[in-house]
């Protein structure tokens, strides 16, 4: 009789702490943003924003950590087991190798969200010194001679790609799809770089505070946040007459989702991206909206440029990657002998 | 127990007599454990992996990669830069030292304590002070760049930055010897006709060498093997300022973690080839030290 009486007992115990746990686990979640190094600030207000709208809507609490790094770091970081539950990087590529390499997401991630899951999109453009002394007006002046352009390694820094492909895109079209015409503008351009940061950051700061070279090519954000905090005396930013769409993409990383039962809640979290607040935050933050009514809104900010996506100047990430940034590809030929 | 331990290791001390001298001090069975348990999982594993893990893609991918021509540029440039980081640090290091042993002046424990702050100063923070004071437009750049020299950005900035992080060891070998030096034997040799170069090459060299040698080969070590400081002031031109480091990073970013295991097995290989010729070395000149003496 004893017995029984403690097994009901102990059965009331352990339903009580499973109705207790339960209705204490759904009420918070956790997530974790991995994002590359430009984005910490816009995150953090995002996730705020983000917090208060899961609230309204679903009397959820929700926290979200965030981890910054160069965007090839990171995808590594979570291929060698950091779990994120979203991803949000610099470019496609970096999100491809965390599905093929860990198998942690679907290969057609991209077609998930709309736009190529691009909530934001960004340009790169080149950032001179006040008055532009050299007169740079579009590409064809940074090969001139005796211009020092500043711009980060490729085979380092995924921002340095987006500019490399830039450049590539436009010489591609410039001498009518011939490769060998690229090549040769990429050597010269390449010739008139003295420093090879490893890192985006690193190179605006080697322009904008070492005070070296006479052209950035840059982010439009990062371009745009430079005049913001250095002031509009010292710099300007100059639109080439083309240039490439950049699109840091994001995602949810099912595999480490679904395992910490976040799924729901990661899915909205990058959804919400794509909302008017959202949308309007990141122009603040200088990425261009994807929104039509949040861009006209911020017009006087971002120029009209006439852009080409990775797919139409390089064929997509997988080939620009064999073909320009792989051992021996059209970078390393550069500094062959 | 520990004691209990130690007793039975006194007692059958006889069996391990190959592998040491007998000693006063217990304990010989559980201090070799530890350190061979130390020496496994901090230093053996890690390092055999790196080199299981770059023999993955078999010995013909292997060797492609670490004797391309980039690649061995890099080892000319760290290893080049590393060598001369090691011979500045060796000089100043020494001069120092010296002046730390043998002078007293006020603010000596000052300095005494910024020897050491390299150690603990985060090596970015190095390179990119270093950087922004000899750019062509810092404190100390623009006024180098009129006569033409370049500091920034070429190999001489990998030296300094290298120099940088290399030098304590050299302070910190050979200050405790220099300091131990009794000066009556300098005396006694001035008293018998010594002039003061051959006090200084016949007394204070020889006692003092063994130390310089062990402090230059850690500079030497720490140089070849830096990254954060070198990477922000050396430019990083394929073939002319890219360190070794930098080449495994860029590795690592294509996703080739063979390539990037190869070539920190090659640099592995290396370093140790050298460092044990240096203490190879440094027993030889001990060897006739003690000789003579």
């Amino acid at each position: 009789m004893r017995s029984l009486y403690s097994r009901i007992k102990l059965l009331i115990l352990v339903n009580l702490v499973l109705v207790a746990s339960a209705s204490v686990v759904p009420a918070q979640s956790h997530l974790l943003n991995v994002s590359y190094d430009p984005t910490r600030e816009f995150y953090e207000e995002y996730n705020r924003l983000f917090a208060q709208h899961w609230k309204a809507t679903t009397g959820q609490d929700v926290v979200v950590n965030q981890s910054h790094g160069g965007s090839g770091k990171q995808a590594r970081a979570v291929i060698d087991g950091l779990e994120a539950d979203v991803v949000t990087l610099a470019l496609a590529y970096d999100i491809d190798a965390i599905a093929q390499n860990g198998g942690l997401l679907d290969k057609d991630w991209q077609s998930k969200l709309p736009n190529n899951s691009t909530p934001f999109t960004s340009t790169v453009v080149l950032l001179v010194r006040k008055g532009n002394p050299q007169h740079i007006h579009d590409w064809d002046d940074l090969v001139r001679p005796g211009v020092k352009v500043i711009t980060p390694n490729p085979k380092t820094s995924g921002g340095a790609r987006w500019n490399y492909l830039a450049a590539w895109g436009y010489a591609l079209r410039k001498s009518g799809n011939n490769e060998q015409g690229a090549r040769e503008y990429m050597k010269k351009l390449f010739a008139n770089v003295p420093v090879l940061d490893s890192g985006a950051r690193g190179a605006t700061t080697t322009f904008v505070q070492r005070g070296v070279g006479d052209v950035l090519i840059a982010w439009e954000n990062e371009a745009l946040l430079a005049i913001k905090e250095f002031g509009p005396d010292k710099f300007e930013i100059i639109v080439p007459s083309a240039t490439i769409l950049a699109e840091p993409p994001v995602a949810v990383v099912e595999k480490v989702a679904r395992r910490h039962g976040t799924e729901i809640v990661a899915r909205a979290y990058l959804e919400y991206l794509y909302s008017p607040e959202a949308q309007e935050l990141g122009a603040k933050y200088f990425y261009r909206p994807r929104l039509k009514a949040v861009a006209d809104k911020y017009a006087s900010v971002f120029p009209k440029v006439n852009t080409f996506t990775v797919l139409e100047g390089a064929g997509g990430w997988q080939n620009a990657q064999a073909k320009h940034f792989a051992d021996g590809g059209t970078f390393d030929q550069i500094y062959g002998k | 127990m520990l004691v209990k331990l130690a007793d039975n290791s006194q007692k059958r001390g006889r069996s391990w007599s190959l592998f040491r001298k007998s000693s006063p001090l217990p304990g010989f069975r559980l201090s070799f454990l530890f350190m061979a348990i130390y020496m496994t999982v901090i230093v053996f594993i890690p390092l055999t992996a790196i080199v299981l893990h770059g023999a993955r893609e078999g010995f013909g991918a292997f060797l492609h990669t670490i004797a391309a021509p980039r690649v061995l540029a890099s080892y000319r440039v760290t290893l080049g830069s590393a060598a001369a980081a090691a011979a500045f640090s060796a000089l100043f290091g020494m001069l120092l030292a010296w002046v730390l042993a043998r002078y007293s002046f006020p603010g000596k424990s000052i300095v005494d304590a910024l020897v050491d702050l390299p150690f603990a100063l985060p090596t970015a923070v190095a390179g990119i002070s270093l950087t922004a004071l000899y750019a062509e437009h810092g404190w100390i750049g623009r006024y180098l760049e009129p006569l033409g020299i370049h500091v920034a950005f070429t190999p001489i900035g990998i030296v300094m930055a290298m120099s940088f992080v290399g030098f304590p060891f050299v302070v910190r070998s050979v200050q405790p010897v220099l300091e131990d030096l009794d000066q009556a034997m300098e005396e006694a040799a001035a008293s018998l006709g010594a002039n003061s170069w051959q006090r200084f090459t016949r007394i204070i060299v020889p006692v003092a060498f063994p130390a310089l040698l062990t402090g230059s080969a850690l500079a030497f070590a720490r140089a070849a093997g830096e990254y954060g400081s070198v990477i922000f002031i050396a430019g990083n031109m394929p073939m002319k300022t890219e360190i070794t480091a930098l080449l495994i990073v860029t590795k690592l970013e294509e996703y080739d973690y063979s390539g990037a295991a190869a070539i920190a097995s090659a640099m592995l290989a290396l370093s140790f080839t050298i460092m044990l010729l240096v203490n190879i070395l440094q027993w030889w000149v001990q060897k006739r030290e003690g000789k003579r003496g």
